[in-house]
């Protein structure tokens, strides 16, 4: 037992070790993003739909905490071992160069930690306007049938245009993460050969883009007056 | 010849048929009990295919070894750059290869100037060479069926050379580099990289250690061991331009000829015809291209002098003069290196060279492509071609390579018994560094055999008859013996960074290797090896009152570095152009113009042979020219004297 | 031509360094990039200067002994060559050069551009062979290996070791030079019996050196003279997860 734990302690410490923990954690956050955007589009459903698509996701508590304890301890971890993971590259590099150069490194891989930190402050502004509904009255949003009234939550949520601006904004830096992140999970866990890179790069854009798209239509459509009350 | 053996030094080769020397030879070695084994101590000097692989498989065996380069690190010896491949004689393609045929193959194109005994050791270690390789990862060529392909190679009747693309030695130098590797952390070995030999150390005449410079810190230390290896390569950059990596020099075997190890024939250099030729006086190397574009391009130059610096397009089929076709009308472009090397080089002597300085050939494939298709020609030499691109900025397709020789491999090398011992007890000598298995002429994908069969399979037999006679740990570097060969290093050092004069190291080597090419190159005759003998002194002289050496010894000094290794390349070059003056006669990568064939020879209108040919003197000089130094330092030559008791001496044809 | 050099001087590892600038003149169009630093340090010696040291041997891009970081680039921005094999004729009349030494902790400044890569010795030295004794090989011939299988183990074996790979990532790291070794050796059934502890062992001693991680940015592969695949980063991720899996089951 106690050399099986130091096998995986050591993984942890070792680059590829916290690497994979990246991409798994990162393999994970990316199912969420689907999960996630398919519940959110019930949205074009109608009121009923999306409010009892909650109420569902809200019956089974102890499920629905697991899954977000899950999520929680991936996106610590994730950010947690990618921090290590940068200041041991900063020590690594050393003297930078006087004329810098790059061949081939495409933007979004040279600003992940960039792109990351903002993700982060959007996922924190996220939870406390939608999920924890702080400095709002959300909580106070009942329907007909006594449910949680989501769909005016997001209208409402979504009309104030300064608001919907930073979901989009961070939608596209999202996007921007996955589209070198996406294919990066493959490369990092082992799962590339020559032939299937070209496939896994390009599903990893249309992924990045449907996910872009698939979010970004709500935020729109309150905007643009097509989805309301 | 039996009178002749009085001033021969003892080869110690076995007796018995030669089918059975190497065995017996093993079995009456001495052996040394893996017990004691460890109580010795050897240093290896170099780390190419030679020294890596002696140092890996010593200390495999239980040995202390210390191994020293002067690269960053062991995988970086010149032995990387070998393209061709590697022989044996395995026969996987049946075609009738044997140990015999390639003992045979090696001697005939030795020009009859190599010891037998050795040949046939190297031809029959050669199959184990190849096991090796493979065990240790070594990615050679394969056949769709998995089994080791093998190409024909340098004019060979029989495909015996095994390759991994056109990078045969890098892929072994990167096994025997691993090896190396292997040991260094199983703790049998002790790298020192970056760290350069600078004196040969004896104690009561026996080689005992060498005094080194640390290349980083500029700290000269001693290094003590029971006996020492050398396997430091050739000395093809006293010509200053050749194939050979920068750093190549003839510092440790020189140095060990000056404490008293013979040199023998250094004479024998091997020029490679098909070489990018020199572009301006900035050049710093000449690069090699395979010579198996001679296949399909034609060599030529224009016939008429007005036609030089016309575009080759322009110059019509007649007015060209495809020289080695005319002159070899059975052989043409394929005929020997040696011949293609000094046809080229006559043309251009008679102001018909075309390009940069008039030194350089036509290999024109336009005939080629138009028969064969762009495709096909591209299929064969697409890399070359790229490779000629690269560095020359022209399209080869569109027009005629520029080739000329240059400068590859030499033959000669510090003297050694079968037991691959110098004359100077303890001193051994590896690979390209001795002279002992090519003859006056190496074949090709027979050197990386050689400096493998040296480092993995014959050392490691022969090594114990020395040692065991010897007490482990006899000497310590407390010895005055290295004290004073460290006062010896310093003050050469001291003298080279104090002249403070106004011209480069560079400029000096340049200089000497431009007269060393022009007078002991490609041909030489008496009148002009006496020019060079003349020159030489002058030369020596105002380097040591006006070389440059900027900067203290104290920490990295490239210039330092070079400094030294050319000081010894112009005393090597007068040891080379004494040698060369003596041999009166043509062999191999020996060609003096006195002695070749002309048409009053019987051989020529027979027509056995052709005009112009080598033409060798067996009864004065199938000898191994071992050469010593008196009390005072002048030359002192001994002669081995060559029996050929399995092979009949005949004149090379190539009919 | 005429350029104008940045170069990179540093007397020792431990002094600090600084770009100097250096006219270069004259300098013929066919010279490589190493025989214009030639001419160059000609000159520099006969000014009463130092001449600038880097490290080079071979001259014909198979040694691995240069490592200049040419206005940015490893190997300068031509594609699968090393800088010895770089000539003039790819830069302009009055361009600028930047001259550095190829960056990483784990490759610390000698001087100037020379840069100490025994960094890659210890980690082959950890378990990029393959432990066979000399002279107990059986016949090269017993064991047939799959052409492709042999082709790719070529394709990785054909690393010369110089570093540019580490020099142009962003974080120094050497996965491109460690997968290589490790594809080489792993595909072939030679390598099989070490394989695990080769991978464990190397990323290890990888680690240790200092190097940096991959973030799959690729600028190794397209700096790389031998055009070594970073596909091959992604199998070596793969075999040490498998490897430390084994290992953690016993």
């Amino acid at each position: 037992m106690n050399l099986t734990a130091n096998s995986f302690i050591k993984f942890y410490g070792s680059s590829i070790g916290k690497k994979v923990i990246v991409a798994l954690t990162g393999l994970a956050l990316i199912g969420f993003l689907l999960g996630h955007m398919i519940g959110n589009l019930k949205v074009f459903a109608g009121p009923d739909k999306i409010n009892a698509y909650a109420a569902w996701l809200h019956s089974m508590p102890s499920l629905l905490w697991m899954a977000r304890i899950g999520l929680i301890v991936c996106f610590v971890l994730h950010i947690y071992t990618t921090i290590r993971l940068v200041l041991e590259n900063r020590s690594a590099k050393g003297n930078r160069y006087s004329a810098n150069a790059t061949v081939k490194a495409s933007g979004a891989s040279r600003t992940m930690f960039w792109s990351g930190v903002i993700i982060l402050s959007f996922v924190i502004y996220h939870i406390l306007h939608f999920t924890a509904r702080i400095g709002n009255d959300y909580d106070g949003y009942i329907d007909a049938s006594g449910r949680h009234d989501v769909f005016r939550m997001v209208v409402d949520g979504f009309s104030w245009w300064p608001a919907s601006l930073f979901y989009i904004i961070s939608m596209s830096l999202l996007c921007w993460h996955l589209s070198h992140g996406f294919a990066s999970v493959f490369q990092t866990l082992g799962l590339r050969t020559e032939r299937t890179w070209g496939l896994i790069k390009a599903t990893g854009y249309a992924y990045s883009s449907i996910i872009f798209i698939g979010n970004c239509s709500i935020p729109v459509s309150v905007l643009a007056g097509w989805i309301t009350y | 010849m039996a009178q002749k053996k009085s001033d021969t030094p003892d080869a110690k080769i076995p007796s018995g048929p030669i089918e059975s020397k190497w065995a017996k030879h093993k079995m009456d070695s001495a052996l040394i009990n893996p017990a004691n084994r460890r109580k010795y101590r050897v240093i290896v000097v170099g780390s190419g295919l030679a020294g890596g692989s002696a140092a890996a498989t010593l200390s495999e065996l239980g040995y202390k070894v210390k191994c020293f380069c002067y690269q960053d690190s062991p995988r970086r010896a010149h032995s990387i750059a070998a393209q061709g491949g590697i022989n044996a004689a395995k026969n996987y393609q049946n075609d009738g290869d044997s140990v015999n045929r390639l003992f045979y193959d090696t001697i005939k194109g030795g020009d009859f100037r190599s010891r037998e005994a050795n040949v046939y050791r190297l031809a029959e270690v050669s199959e184990n060479i190849i096991d090796q390789c493979v065990a240790q990862g070594v990615p050679f060529a394969r056949e769709y069926g998995g089994l080791l392909d093998n190409r024909s190679f340098g004019g060979a009747q029989v495909k015996r050379t095994f390759y991994a693309r056109g990078q045969t030695g890098q892929q072994l130098l990167l096994g025997a580099y691993q090896a190396l590797q292997k040991e260094i952390s199983a703790g049998g070995v002790e790298m020192h990289s970056r760290s350069e030999m600078l004196d040969l150390v004896t104690v009561n005449g026996h080689a005992k250690g060498i005094v080194v410079r640390d290349m980083v810190s500029g700290e000269i230390t001693s290094h003590a061991a029971d006996c020492v290896i050398l396997a430091t390569g050739g000395y093809g950059n006293v010509f200053f331009l050749s194939t050979n990596a920068k750093g190549c020099n003839v510092m440790s075997a020189y140095r060990a000829h000056k404490r008293g190890a013979y040199f023998s024939n250094p004479c024998y250099t091997q020029i490679h015809p098909t070489c990018i030729p020199v572009s301006g006086d900035y050049q710093s190397k000449l690069t090699l291209m395979s010579e198996s574009l001679r296949n399909d391009g034609r060599i030529w130059v224009p016939k008429n002098a007005e036609d030089i610096g016309k575009p080759a397009h322009q110059i019509s089929e007649s007015d060209r003069d495809y020289y080695l076709e005319r002159k070899y009308p059975s052989f043409g472009n394929l005929a020997p290196r040696d011949i293609a090397s000094r046809s080229a080089k006559e043309v251009c002597d008679a102001g018909l060279g075309v390009g940069n300085g008039g030194l350089g050939v036509y290999l024109d494939f336009a005939d080629s492509i138009q028969r064969f298709g762009k495709d096909v020609i591209s299929s064969r030499y697409g890399n070359l071609f790229q490779m000629y691109e690269k560095i020359t900025g022209e399209d080869p397709y569109s027009q005629p390579m520029r080739i000329y020789p240059a400068v590859h491999y030499t033959m000669g090398g510090l003297w050694v018994d079968y037991n691959l011992m110098s004359n100077v007890p303890g001193l051994h000598v590896l690979g390209e560094a001795n002279f002992s298995d090519h003859g006056a002429n190496r074949l090709g994908a027979s050197a990386l055999m050689q400096g493998l069969a040296d480092g993995y399979f014959v050392i490691s037999a022969t090594l114990p008859n020395y040692l065991v006679e010897e007490t482990p740990g006899s000497v310590s570097t407390d010895m005055p013996e290295f004290r004073e060969a460290e006062e010896r290093v310093r003050d050469r050092i001291n003298k080279l960074v104090s002249i403070n004069g106004s011209r480069s190291v560079d400029s000096f080597h340049r200089e000497l290797g431009l007269l060393v090419w022009d007078k002991c190159g490609m041909a030489r005759n008496e009148d002009g090896l006496k020019e060079a003998l003349d020159k030489i002194p002058a030369i020596r002289e105002e380097f040591w009152e006006n070389v440059c050496v900027p900067g203290d010894s104290g920490n990295m000094n490239k210039e330092l570095e070079k400094a030294g290794r050319v000081a010894d390349f112009i005393d090597f070059a007068e040891l080379l152009c004494n040698d060369a003056l003596h041999r009166e006669e043509s062999c191999g990568g020996h060609f003096r113009e006195e002695y070749q064939f002309t048409k009053d020879d019987p051989e020529v209108s027979s027509g056995y042979t052709n005009e112009g040919e080598a033409k060798r003197r067996d009864e004065d000089f199938a000898y191994v020219a071992a050469w010593g130094r008196n009390e005072d330092g002048t030359l002192n030559l001994k002669k081995e004297w060559l029996e050929f008791e399995n092979v009949k001496l005949a004149t090379r044809s190539y009919k | 031509m005429k350029l104008t050099l940045k170069v990179w001087r540093q007397h020792d590892p431990s002094s600090e360094g600084s770009i100097e600038t250096y006219e270069a003149n004259d300098i013929p169009e066919e010279a490589s990039f190493l025989e214009m630093l030639d001419i160059v340090n000609n000159g520099i010696i006969e000014d009463g200067g130092d001449p600038i040291a880097f490290d080079h041997d071979c001259r014909e891009g198979i040694c691995g002994a240069c490592s200049l970081t040419i206005n940015g680039v490893p190997h300068g921005k031509e594609s699968a060559i090393t800088t010895c094999q770089l000539h003039m004729r790819k830069f302009s009349d009055g361009d600028t050069i930047f001259i550095e030494p190829f960056r990483a902790k784990a490759f610390p400044v000698i001087r100037d551009l020379v840069v100490d890569r025994s960094s890659f010795d210890r980690i082959i030295e950890s378990g990029g062979y393959v432990s066979i004794r000399t002279g107990s090989a059986v016949d090269a011939n017993s064991m047939p290996i799959q052409k492709d299988d042999a082709d790719t183990a070529f394709d990785a074996a054909t690393c010369i070791g110089c570093g540019a790979c580490v020099a142009a990532c962003k974080n120094a790291s050497a996965m491109l030079f460690v997968s290589a070794k490790a594809k080489h050796l792993n595909s072939l059934p030679q390598g099989q019996p070490e394989k695990d502890r080769r991978v464990l062992k190397m990323v290890e001693q990888m680690d240790k050196e200092g190097f940096g991680n991959c973030t799959n940015q690729y600028e190794c592969e397209a700096v790389c003279p031998k055009s070594i695949k970073s596909e091959f980063i992604s199998e070596l991720n793969r075999q040490y997860a498998a490897a430390t899996i084994k290992e953690a089951i016993g």
